[in-house]
């Protein structure tokens, strides 16, 4: 018990990032159905900037969290309108590929900001514990889950119940019949990815607390919501949730447990075991727990 | 072309009088010597260039036999693969393991280049071959990011496996390139001068690259290289006229694999040394980059992007100290390091490629060509 819980909760903590981080996929994702391969940029840019605002400038945690988050928004808008939008109608697999030149691009920018250091975010939370009965958790593990869970259920509101929402639902179904609607296509395409951006930034965040601190290189983080959203569903964001929460204490648990009982699978195993629930995923479900089947017409 | 008088030919380089002509590789007399001219010059130069300039230039040709693998599966057959650096490690370790001196821990058997160059290239598309199914069961984006899955569990064991590839961080030394006593890495004297070990290789490398591109091309011109381009355009249409999709599917990864694995073969030699960490996402990157700029669902493509991607960084060096605002060294003063230069215009060219030429450069000189031959009228 001493290993398995404190184990779970650790990993329910990371899944919860997971599961941020799928969201900004599937936000961009149901838009423009172009998988956003930029997406660890704009994370670790968003962990940059928190930990601008808050160490460089000194605003409060909270405060510098959120302007953070509106300026990755303003970047992922300006790359929608400078990369993506010129490829509208093209085939996604263009699409796809620019966003990884944008990775490219973003990631050196990043590179440029960071340098050599182990940025802090400057977080409340630090090493602290709280005791749970006879189990002491970290803090942050809780923090994350709060901030991240609670922020999926404010964009699945904002997508179900708003206006904007709606607008953002009926451009993924059909984009002409949207436009015939009076929705503006175009600045639901740019709005999609200032939202992704700012969660992308809010995960960066997570993943900077505690005892991590966030390095250039630690932006290839951001692709283990890929076995995520394929296990979730490309285009669901319960599944995402869900998705997010299985792997990540997947992780965990075999983070304690494969070093002891399966030591011949070797070090640091723990890091592949998403990308093996990737594949075996693909095989078995490849349109996810609650992804909508790609229906084929001739 | 035989069945046309040579009359009639003389001035009109399109008339083609059966299906054979038309097809031709060299359908053009111009296409024909301008192939002649590239071959020629880029044969000459270990006798021009100094070592280091000859390592570009190996690189570049090994570049170009991994796109080319690259572009038959992504290009032709419209099948997008992240994991070709994984293709290109498996091809690398056999070599190495097969070819290379053992040290230590790590093994080798010191055999001739005759086997391991062959194995370095069939153990990959074996491989391929057994992947295809599970790759053929998704399309478009999922096939992206399951073959992105398959890269990062490959450098996992990688990493693992000590005796193959010296571990994470520590590496090992590729196979040795000695064909039947001869070694190709080494100093000789042709035709008067003495040549580089590099320049030596570069020969051998160049004559794999002039084999595997017209393979490549004749293989493209075939029925499979027809149904590679009906399985990208539409594949239920594809099928419902008969063309196995497994079956085509199955050729393009294994094809693509063989590709890989020698390419992956010769880029640790011209590297000298190989770390597991090089197989990774970037590397695939690379290539991908390589077959976007030089231009997909062609073999002269890839050849062009190699040299694009290999030299744009070079000429950017070379040029970034008469940059103000570039500092030559990794934390010196200025806005930005050669480095960091390099990778930002590698990515800006890709997103630039896509959306202004999504030929690349081959739709480039296309642009350029046809301008020519309609000189001085507009079309």
């Amino acid at each position: 018990m001493e290993v398995l819980l404190p184990s779970l909760v650790r990993g329910l903590g990371i899944g919860s990032t997971y599961a941020l981080l799928a969201v900004s996929f599937v936000v961009i994702y149901r838009a423009t159905e172009v998988v956003n391969f930029a997406q660890p940029a704009l994370m670790i840019l968003g962990a940059y900037f928190t930990s601008f605002f808050v160490i460089v400038v000194g605003l409060p945690f909270p405060v510098g969290v959120v302007v953070a988050m509106i300026t990755m928004a303003a970047v992922g808008a300006l790359t929608e309108r400078v990369a993506m939008r010129p490829l509208v109608g093209q085939p996604v697999f263009s699409a796809a590929m620019v966003t990884v030149g944008v990775l490219i691009v973003l990631t050196m920018v990043a590179n440029r900001l960071i340098g050599p250091d182990i940025l802090t975010v400057g977080d409340p939370w630090g090493l602290e514990r709280v005791e749970i009965g006879s189990v002491s958790i970290f803090q942050v593990d809780l923090a994350k889950m709060v901030i991240a869970l609670g922020a999926i259920a404010v964009v699945g509101v904002v997508l179900k119940r708003s206006r904007i929402g709606l607008a953002m639902r009926a451009t993924s179904l059909d984009q002409e019949t949207a436009l015939a609607q009076g929705v503006n296509v175009g600045r639901m395409f740019s709005l999609a990815w200032a939202l992704s951006a700012a969660l992308a930034a809010l995960a960066g965040m997570l993943i900077g607390t505690g005892a991590g601190g966030v390095e250039a290189t630690t932006a290839l983080v951001a692709l283990k919501a890929l076995p995520v959203i394929i296990l979730g569903g490309i285009d669901s964001i319960q599944g995402a949730v869900i998705a997010g929460l299985f792997v990540g204490v997947a992780e965990s648990l075999t983070r304690s447990y494969q070093p002891e009982y399966a030591p011949w699978l070797g070090t640091s195993f723990d890091v592949v075991v998403p990308y093996l629930i990737l594949i075996v995923s693909l095989m078995v479900r490849p349109y996810g727990l609650f992804g909508t089947p790609e229906v084929q017409r001739v | 072309m035989s069945s046309t008088p040579r009359t009639l030919r003389r001035g009109r380089p399109e008339l083609y009088s059966d299906y054979a002509a038309d097809q031709a590789i060299w359908n053009t007399p111009t296409k024909r010597w301008a192939t002649l001219l590239v071959v020629l010059a880029a044969a000459t130069l270990p006798w021009f260039l100094n070592r280091d300039l000859m390592g570009l230039a190996t690189l570049v040709a090994v570049y170009a036999i991994s796109g080319i693998g690259l572009n038959l599966v992504s290009g032709y057959a419209g099948q997008i693969s992240l994991g070709h650096a994984l293709f290109m490690g498996i091809g690398a370790y056999t070599s190495a393991l097969l070819g290379g001196s053992p040290s230590g821990d790590i093994r080798g058997f010191e055999l001739d280049l005759l086997i391991w160059l062959p194995m370095a290239g069939l153990v990959p598309a074996v491989i391929g071959w057994l992947i295809a199914p599970i790759a053929a069961r998704v399309r478009g984006l999922y096939l992206a990011i399951l073959t992105l899955g398959l890269l990062f569990v490959g450098e996992h064991v990688f990493k693992e496996a000590k005796w193959l590839t010296g571990g994470s961080g520590l590496g090992r030394k590729p196979a040795d390139p000695t064909i039947l006593g001869f070694e190709l890495y080494a100093r000789r004297t042709v035709l008067g001068t003495e040549l580089e070990a590099i320049g030596v290789f570069y020969l051998f490398t160049l004559f794999l690259l002039i084999v595997l591109a017209l393979l490549a091309r004749n293989v493209a011109r075939s029925r499979h290289g027809r149904a590679f381009s009906a399985v990208r355009d539409r594949d239920i249409a594809a099928e419902v006229m008969g063309v196995p999709l497994l079956r085509t599917k199955r050729l393009a990864f294994t094809l693509s694999s063989f590709y890989a694995g020698i390419g992956g073969a010769l880029l640790i030699i011209v590297l000298g040394f190989t770390t597991p960490e090089r197989w990774n996402l970037l590397l695939s990157v690379d290539f991908l980059a390589v077959v976007l700029i030089g231009g997909a669902a062609t073999i002269t493509g890839p050849i062009i992007g190699a040299g694009f991607v290999v030299l744009m960084p070079r000429v950017i060096e070379t040029f970034a100290g008469s940059l103000p605002f570039v500092s030559s060294t990794v934390g010196g003063s200025g806005i930005l390091n050669v480095f960091q230069l390099q990778r930002l215009l590698f990515g800006a060219m890709i997103i630039l490629f896509l959306v202004l030429e999504p030929r690349g450069l081959f739709g480039v000189y296309i642009r350029i060509r046809n301008y020519f031959k309609a000189w001085p009228f507009s079309y």
